[in-house]
C-alpha cells in the first residue's frame, strides 16, 4: 500500500504545473488562473480529488496549468464529460472551464441540461464576447454590430445573456465576477464550491487581442464604481463612488431603476435588499446593463435543492433493497426458465 | 432423446394429429391488436414444450397507426420444430390475420397451400377499402390456393368474455387471446404458461385477467370440439434434440444487457450506461435502468453526443462507460470516439443497426454500418469492432467487448441489429462461474508514473483515475508526447503515436481465438463468409447443401476489426468466396482490401432478413459457374 502524506497546507504554487502558460500576454485568463490557484488551498480539497474539465477554446487550456486531474475534451461537451465523471464518482470536486463560444454556441444544449439536472459541479464561463482561438470571429455573446473577420459589416445577431440563460435553465447557483477582481473572484469560487448542485459563474474576461476593452464601460477604473453593483445577501443594493446610488423597483412598473439616496426624499430604506433566494429579483439583476443600470456582480441567485447525484444515490439505495447485485447467475434465471434433462 | 420434465405428457387430443418436423407461423394484425404479446406467449409455450425455435417480430414504426391500414400492420413470426432451428423461417405455413390489412401485407409470405386463419367480422367494406382490396378476398377466389379457416372471432370472443362485465371495446381486446388459444390447439401447445402470465400481468384487474383467460380457453375449446374445414385434426411437433440444461427465451437486447452487467463484474468495475432514446436501441437502456442493484448507473442524456461524452467521462473516472445507439446516433458520436481513441480510455459502444441512410427505416433491419464502425471517424483512428450473430450470442459478445476495452484501454464497437435485438430464441443459461475473471488494476503507484508509458505486451497505457494521490495529470484530444502525455506538436512524435495506436489495435489479433469454420471443411470450392444476423440463414443453407454433397463451408466472423490472424490463410484455401450481407457490400470490400481475395458479394437491403432459399440459390450459382 502506497501512502502519500499531503503537506500540511497547500499553497498556490502546489497547484501550478510545469507547463508553460501559452495565453497571449495580457490575457484575462492569467488573472483567473491566479485567482483559482489562490482559492484552492483555502478550499482544502486534496489535489487528487479535483478534476478540471474543459472543451475547446482559449479558456479550455486551463486544465493544463492546474496540477490536479484535468481532462481537455471536445468542443462544447465539457458539461457532458463532467456529468459522466460525477456519475462514476460523486465525491470528486469537478470544475468545468468554458468560454462563450464553447458553452453558449456549440455546447448550448449541454449547458442547459447540466444546469437543469443540477449536477454537483462548478461551471466557470469565461465570457470575452469573441472567438479568440479561431482568430476573432463574433460569438453568441458579441453585441449587435460587432465587426469581426466573419462580420465585416457588423454582427446582425442579438447576443445571449449567459447569466439570464443559466437562470432560465433552472440553475440554483448563479454568480458573476470580473477577471481583474482578484479579491472578489476567490470569494465567488468558494461560494460556487460550497453550493451542492450545479454552480454557474460568468466571468467577464478581457481578450486583449481581439476584443480589448469590450467591458470597459463597467470595468474601467474610472467608471466601475458607478456602473457595477456588488451583491451581498441581506444588504441593500447600494453602489457608486459616493455609495449614494441604489436600486429599487419603479413604483408603477415592474422594472428596476437607479435612485440617489438623499435626493427626492429617497432614504436607504427605500432601496431593495438583495435576497439570493429570490428568483424574480435574480432575473431582474441578470438583465441589468449600462448605461441606465449597473451590472450586477456577485452571487445573483443561490437557492439549493438536492443535486442530481443525490437523486441517483437515492435510487441506488432503493434498488439495493431488491438485492445486493452479486449473484449474476440469479439475474440470468429471473422469470420463466425450464429444464431439459437427458 | 431428451425428455421434458416440467410439463404434462401430451393431451389425449393429440391422437389423429399430423406429425410435423417444423412449422412457421406468422401472427398479424393491427398494431393495437396485441400481436407481439401473443407472439411472445406462443414462443414461451413452444420453448417449454421442448421445440427449438427462432422468432422475428416485425412491427411498424408508427406507435398507433390508423386502425385497419396496411402500414399499421404488426406481425410476429416464429419458426419452431423438432430439428435445430437457425432462422425465423422463410415462407410461412400459417398466417393468423386479425384484419384484412394483415392479410394483404402478409399473404406474400405464405406458402402455396398454407393456412390462413381470418376473423370474418373484420372483413367489412370499410376495412377492405383501407386494406386496398377491391372485393372480399375470403369470397372472391383470391385465396383459392390456400386453406382458409375463417371464424367470426370477434363475435366468438364477445360471447366467451360476456360474464366479465367488460365494455365492447374491452371485450374485443381479448380477440388476440382467442386466436392464440385456437393456434395453441392447432399445434398442441400448453396454455398454462399463458394463463399464469395473464394472472400475474393483470393481478390487480381480475376481470381483465378472467376475460383474457376465457377467450384463450374458448379459442382452444373450439378446436377441440368443432369440426374443422379441410379435415384438420391439428398438428404435433416432436421435441427437438436439445442439449440438457436450464433454458429461457432471450432476445438480443436482453442478452446484451446481461452480458454488459456480467462483463463489468468479471473485470470488477461498476457500469455507467449513458444513452439517448433511439429505435431499435432503447430497450437496452430500459433493461439496464432496472438493474441498479448490480452496480449499474444509467443516464438518459440530452442527446447522442452527451451520451457518449458522459460515458467517456465515466470511464475516465474509473467505471466502465457504455453508450448505445443506432446508425444515425452513432454518426453523431464520431468526434467523441476520436477523443476516447486519442486519450486511450475504455469504452463500449453498442450499435443496434437499422436500415438507412439518414433516418431510413428505423424498425427494419440492416447491417450497413460496418464501414462506419471500422472507418467512420476523422484521421487514423482505429478501434475494435465486434459483431453479434444471434440473440444469445449477444451475451458473449458483450463480455468480450468489456474484456477488450479494459485490457487494451480502447473503445470497442459492438454491431448488433434491430432483428437480433428483438428476436427471441431459447438459451441454455450459462454458469457465470465458467467465465474467466480479468479484474482491472488501476494505476496507483506515483513512482515512475507517466500517463502514456505503455505495457510492453498489450501496448495499453495505465488507467490512472482521479482520486489517486500523486497521479494528478492532464489528458486531452491534442496530440500528446508518447510518454509524458504533455501536448506535443513534434513531427516524429505524431508519427510514433499514430503508429502505436494502430499497432495496439492490430496486436489484439494475437489475443483472439483462431477463426473457425462453422460448418464444412477448412478448404474447398466455396466459403460463405458472414457476420452478424445472417448467421442463421447462411448456416442452414450451407448445412442443407452439404447434405446434398456440395463442397461449401460456412465461416462467420465475430471479430470484424482487427480480423482474426488466421483469416487470410483460411480464405486462401477456398477457390471461391461468397459474402452475403444486408448491405451493398461492406465486409466483402474489407476482405478484398485486406487479403486481395476474389470475394463476391450477395447483397440484400430490403429491411428483411435473408431467406435460406436466397442463400442456397446463390451458393448453387457460384458452384455451377
Amino acid at each position: 500500500m502506497n501512502v502519500v502524506t499531503p503537506p500540511e497546507k497547500l499553497t498556490p504554487k502546489d497547484f501550478a504545473t510545469d507547463q508553460e502558460v501559452r495565453w497571449c500576454p495580457g490575457c484575462g485568463d492569467y488573472a483567473i488562473l491566479k485567482a483559482m490557484q489562490r482559492t484552492l488551498p483555502e478550499i482544502g480539497v486534496s489535489k487528487e480529488n479535483i478534476v478540471f474539465v474543459s472543451g475547446i477554446g482559449c479558456a479550455a487550456r486551463f486544465p493544463y496549468y492546474m496540477d490536479t486531474f484535468g481532462f481537455h475534451t471536445i468542443h462544447g461537451r465539457a458539461p457532458a464529460f463532467a456529468t459522466g465523471i460525477k456519475l462514476a464518482n460523486p465525491d470528486l470536486d469537478v470544475w468545468v472551464v468554458t468560454g462563450d463560444g464553447d458553452a453558449l454556441s456549440i455546447g448550448g444544449n449541454h449547458l442547459l441540461h447540466v444546469l437543469r439536472r443540477n449536477v454537483n459541479l462548478q461551471i466557470l464561463l469565461f465570457n470575452n464576447e469573441i472567438y479568440g482561438l479561431t482568430k476573432g470571429q463574433y460569438s453568441p455573446t458579441s453585441r449587435a454590430g460587432t465587426r469581426s473577420p466573419s462580420t465585416p459589416y457588423g454582427s446582425i445577431e442579438n447576443p445571449v445573456s449567459a447569466t439570464a440563460l443559466a437562470l432560465g435553465a433552472g440553475a440554483r447557483f448563479v454568480a458573476r465576477s470580473v477577471d481583474t477582481m482578484q479579491a472578489h473572484l476567490p470569494e465567488v469560487f468558494k461560494r460556487a464550491h460550497e453550493h451542492n448542485g450545479a454552480s454557474f459563474v460568468e466571468i467577464f474576461q478581457n481578450c486583449i487581442v481581439y476584443n480589448d476593452g469590450v467591458f470597459g464601460e463597467f470595468t474601467a477604473r474610472d467608471v466601475a464604481d458607478d456602473s457595477q453593483v456588488i451583491l451581498e445577501h441581506g444588504k441593500p443594493l447600494i453602489f457608486g463612488k459616493e455609495k449614494n446610488l441604489g436600486l429599487r423597483v419603479k413604483p408603477d412598473l415592474f422594472e428596476m431603476e437607479v435612485v440617489t439616496i438623499g435626493k427626492d426624499g429617497i432614504s436607504e430604506k427605500d432601496i431593495l435588499v438583495h435576497d439570493e433566494t429570490n428568483r424574480g429579483l435574480a432575473d431582474m439583476l441578470a438583465r441589468m446593463e449600462p448605461p441606465s443600470l449597473p451590472v450586477a456582480i456577485g452571487v445573483i441567485f443561490c437557492h439549493p435543492t438536492p443535486s442530481y447525484e443525490d437523486g441517483v444515490k437515492g435510487h441506488m439505495n432503493e434498488a439495493k433493497k431488491h438485492g445486493d447485485g452479486k449473484d449474476i447467475n440469479a439475474l440470468l434465471r429471473r422469470g420463466h426458465t425450464w429444464t431439459i434433462t437427458d | 432423446m431428451p425428455r421434458q420434465e416440467t410439463l404434462n405428457e401430451e393431451s389425449p387430443h393429440s391422437q389423429g394429429r399430423q406429425e410435423l418436423g417444423s412449422a412457421v407461423v406468422r401472427f398479424a394484425g393491427d398494431s393495437g391488436d396485441g400481436i407481439q404479446f401473443i407472439g411472445s406467449q406462443f414462443t414461451q409455450s413452444t420453448a417449454m414444450s421442448g421445440n427449438d425455435l427462432a422468432t422475428f417480430p416485425d412491427f411498424p414504426a408508427e406507435i398507433r397507426a390508423p386502425a385497419g391500414t396496411t402500414f399499421g400492420v404488426s406481425a410476429f413470426q416464429i419458426n419452431f420444430g423438432a430439428d435445430v432451428i437457425k432462422t425465423s423461417g422463410d415462407d410461412c405455413d400459417m398466417i393468423v390475420a386479425l384484419n384484412p390489412a394483415a392479410l394483404k401485407v402478409e399473404l406474400p409470405e405464405l406458402k402455396k397451400g398454407g393456412f390462413i386463419i381470418a376473423d370474418t367480422a373484420t372483413f367489412t367494406e370499410r376495412n377492405l377499402h383501407k386494406a386496398h382490396f377491391d372485393s372480399n378476398p375470403l369470397e372472391d377466389g383470391t385465396l383459392d390456393a390456400y386453406q382458409v379457416i375463417e371464424f367470426d372471432i370477434s363475435k366468438l370472443t364477445m360471447e366467451a368474455v360476456k360474464d366479465f362485465g367488460l365494455n365492447k371495446k374491452g371485450a374485443l381486446r381479448c380477440k388476440n387471446m382467442w386466436a392464440l388459444g385456437f393456434v395453441y390447439w392447432i399445434y398442441n401447445r400448453d396454455r398454462q404458461p399463458t394463463i399464469d402470465w395473464l394472472k400475474e400481468k393483470f393481478a390487480n384487474k381480475a376481470d381483465v385477467a378472467g376475460a383474457n383467460i376465457a377467450a384463450l380457453n374458448a379459442g382452444h375449446a373450439l378446436g377441440e370440439t368443432a369440426e374443422m374445414p379441410h379435415d384438420i385434426l391439428g398438428f404435433s411437433i416432436g421435441k427437438a434434440n436439445i442439449q440438457p440444461g436450464e433454458y429461457r427465451t432471450v432476445t438480443g437486447a436482453e442478452a446484451l444487457t446481461w452480458g454488459l452487467v456480467t462483463g463489468a463484474k468479471l473485470v470488477d468495475l461498476k457500469l455507467t450506461f449513458c444513452s439517448y432514446p433511439i429505435t431499435p436501441a432503447s430497450s437496452i437502456l430500459h433493461y439496464l435502468s432496472n438493474l441498479m442493484e448490480y452496480d449499474v448507473v444509467t443516464f438518459q442524456a440530452e442527446d447522442e453526443i452527451a451520451a457518449i461524452c458522459s460515458a467517456i467521462g465515466a470511464s475516465y473516472a474509473g467505471t466502465l462507460g457504455v453508450t448505445s445507439s443506432s446508425g444515425p446516433g452513432i454518426a453523431l458520436k464520431g468526434e467523441a470516439m476520436g477523443l476516447a481513441i486519442n486519450t486511450e480510455l475504455p469504452l463500449v459502444i453498442i450499435n443496434s443497426q437499422r436500415a438507412g441512410p439518414s433516418t431510413g427505416m428505423p424498425t427494419k433491419t440492416e447491417q450497413s454500418d460496418l464501414f462506419q464502425a471500422v472507418f467512420g471517424r476523422n484521421a487514423d483512428s482505429p478501434l475494435v469492432v465486434l459483431a453479434t450473430r444471434s440473440p444469445s450470442d449477444c451475451f458473449d459478445v458483450a463480455i468480450e467487448a468489456v474484456r477488450l476495452a479494459t485490457r487494451y484501454m480502447t473503445p470497442v464497437i459492438v454491431l448488433t441489429d434491430g432483428y437480433i435485438s428483438n428476436a427471441a430464441e431459447p438459451w441454455l443459461i450459462p454458469d457465470v462461474e465458467d467465465y474467466e475473471q480479468t479484474p482491472v488494476k488501476f494505476r496507483t503507484k506515483p513512482e515512475g508514473f507517466k500517463p502514456f508509458l505503455r505495457d510492453e505486451v498489450t501496448l495499453a497505457r495505465p488507467w490512472a483515475i482521479p482520486g489517486t494521490p500523486g497521479l494528478e495529470h492532464r489528458i486531452g484530444g491534442l496530440e500528446k508526447d508518447s510518454e509524458t502525455g504533455h501536448i506535443s506538436y513534434d513531427a516524429e512524435n505524431h508519427q510514433r503515436m499514430t503508429n502505436v495506436r494502430a499497432a495496439k489495435i492490430n496486436g489484439i489479433a494475437n489475443d483472439l481465438p483462431a477463426q473457425k469454420v462453422e460448418d464444412g471443411a477448412e478448404e474447398g470450392q466455396l466459403a460463405v463468409v458472414g457476420w452478424g444476423s445472417t448467421y442463421g440463414p447462411i448456416n442452414r443453407a450451407v448445412s442443407t447443401l452439404r447434405e446434398e454433397g456440395l463442397d461449401v463451408s460456412h465461416i462467420h466472423l465475430r471479430h470484424i476489426w482487427p480480423l482474426p490472424k488466421n483469416l487470410g490463410q483460411l480464405l486462401g484455401g477456398f477457390k471461391k468466396i461468397l459474402v452475403p450481407e444486408m448491405n451493398n457490400g461492406q465486409l466483402v470490400t474489407l476482405l478484398r482490401s485486406q487479403y486481395l481475395v476474389n470475394a463476391q458479394g450477395l447483397n440484400k437491403v430490403s429491411g428483411q432478413p435473408f431467406k435460406i432459399a436466397e442463400i442456397e440459390t446463390a451458393i448453387r450459382e457460384r458452384l455451377e459457374k
